[in-house]
């Protein structure tokens, strides 16, 4: 591949673009019975009987729906695990024992990575990156969560016996994975990029993780199409990865208050994934949350043409359960990729 | 950096625009079945009594049954939809306790005995242990400090 020595790689003050848009070879989906039980559940590629899949611990499953997602996009890009040149994974748990486990047993080099539900975005971005410099032809991008491993390590035991407000979410169960190449042909590009930044407006409650996110979507949104020079109707859909009902409301009102509304464009992934009788209150969050969607509802869009160009923009909350302890507030960031359909893009 | 105007005025946004608890559901809700559950520890009592346990030692069998009975729901995983549906209604009780105390236990039992069940178990309950003690030690030298003990 020839590396473009020339090009600009940088658009407006924080904006990275990629021009020869490194493609997506192939995604896949891996999640458990309730969000089979949601909207998507027959976009997924899997969906599994129960939440432990045979292990003997929660993290175990953890792990296993990761590499089972991995595995699926290898299938899918007709690749081997030793085809692939790095594994870049984020998952929620202490030390990202998820991604560790996973990337042992795919035998894949790995750069893990943390920012809680934003990974999936850093990922992409860094996937782009190191394929846009020549530096992997192939690179898989991977995240997990599940809602028993990160209850027992941010908050409770699974069978405490407490009620959640109703801005509490409901972190997914499931792994997406989502191979990304470089080369000729069709299918969605990752065209820029964008590292976000980490903002803190100082919000303190733990089950109201869609406030603390709202101001760092806003502020990596607008930067973007600042950046880009575009407007939130050049986009089919901006979407966010786990604002919920509160956080999606701040979101608007602050991108409206920047003069960039996006609510006409907007949608976020933690509220398409579970029906409101779930009762899993203001919606999902989690890594795998925007992996799944982006996996099986907005790439299948933007391959068969339904969908032009997305704002794939993740938000994580870097929660610290030790921090909130001692009195400190939660920090959030929001990664972002623009990602574009049809024949020829990028070329 | 955010300054302090910035903080401020965010916040006053996310208080407009967050949707209020439905207190009155919830206290309807915590009020019926915490009341709920006395009644059955009074119908447990009344059993006791009835079998011939002079009432000194049915209060503590009563509590011994109670605990059990949270132990096995919570065993079983609906305790925790219990309180869902009834909040402080089902953590207020004993019953609700015995849930701080078994639910970990349960919890970390993957992570051993020792290191788990042992270190974890009391790590909701402990807090309660250590304050109930320590008040009713205050509570005690008080009263001594009033007017003796063991009147």
């Amino acid at each position: 591949m020839s590396v473009q020595e020339k090009a600009p790689r940088r658009q407006g003050r924080y904006t990275v673009v990629f021009p020869t848009a490194p493609r997506v070879l192939g995604a896949a989906s891996v999640v458990g019975p309730m969000e089979g039980r949601g909207p998507l559940g027959q976009l997924y590629d899997r969906v599994t009987a129960d939440d432990i899949l045979g292990q003997k611990s929660w993290e175990q499953a953890e792990t296993v729906y990761m590499v089972d997602a991995c595995r699926l996009a290898l299938e899918k890009a007709e690749l081997a695990p030793d085809g692939v040149d790095v594994l870049v994974a984020g998952d929620l748990l202490n030390q990202m024992v998820t991604s560790n486990v996973a990337a042992a047993q795919l035998g894949i080099p790995l750069f893990g990575i943390y920012s809680a539900c934003a990974s999936f975005a850093q990922a992409l971005f860094q996937a782009a990156v190191l394929v846009e410099g020549g530096f992997a032809r192939h690179v898989l991008v991977a995240t997990a969560s599940h809602h028993k491993t990160a209850e027992r390590q941010y908050r409770y035991p699974n069978e405490f016996a407490h009620q959640r407000p109703p801005t509490a979410t409901w972190t997914v169960t499931g792994a997406g994975a989502v191979v990304i190449g470089g080369g000729d042909g069709d299918g969605p590009r990752i065209t820029a990029g964008i590292v976000g930044r980490v903002v803190d407006l100082g919000v303190k409650d733990p089950y109201d993780m869609g406030s603390a996110m709202a101001p760092a979507a806003s502020d990596t949104i607008t930067r973007m199409l600042t950046d880009t020079g575009t407007a939130p109707e050049d986009y089919d859909v901006i979407i966010t990865g786990d604002l919920g009902e509160l956080g999606t409301k701040l979101l608007h009102e602050l991108t409206a208050q920047s003069g960039l509304p996006v609510s006409s464009r907007h949608q976020d992934a933690g509220m398409l994934i579970y029906r409101p009788e779930q009762d899993v209150h203001a919606g999902a969050s989690g890594a795998a949350g925007a992996a799944v969607v982006f996996a099986s509802w907005l790439l299948p869009q933007l391959a068969d043409g339904h969908m032009q160009r997305a704002m794939v923009a993740a938000t994580g909350a870097l929660h610290s359960p030790t921090l909130i302890q001692q009195g400190g507030s939660i920090p959030a960031v929001c990664h972002a990729v623009i990602v574009e359909g049809g024949r020829g893009v990028g070329a | 950096m955010a300054t302090e105007k910035a903080k401020k005025q965010y916040q006053t946004l996310v208080k407009q625009h967050t949707p209020p608890r439905p207190i009155v559901r919830n206290v309807v809700a915590a009020f019926v079945v915490g009341g709920l559950i006395s009644v059955l520890g009074q119908l447990i009592f009344g059993g006791l009594t009835r079998l011939g346990f002079a009432s000194k030692d049915a209060y503590g069998y009563t509590g011994a049954v109670l605990i059990g009975l949270s132990a096995l729901a919570t065993g079983f995983g609906v305790y925790d939809s219990l309180a869902k549906f009834a909040g402080m209604g089902a953590n207020l009780p004993i019953t609700g306790f015995a849930n701080s105390i078994v639910s970990p236990a349960i919890e970390f039992k993957r992570e051993g005995y020792v290191m788990g069940v042992g270190a974890k178990m009391f790590t909701i309950a402990g807090p309660v242990i250590v304050y109930g003690l320590a008040s009713a030690a205050v509570m005690a030298l008080l009263r001594w400090l009033l007017g003796g003990v063991g009147r």
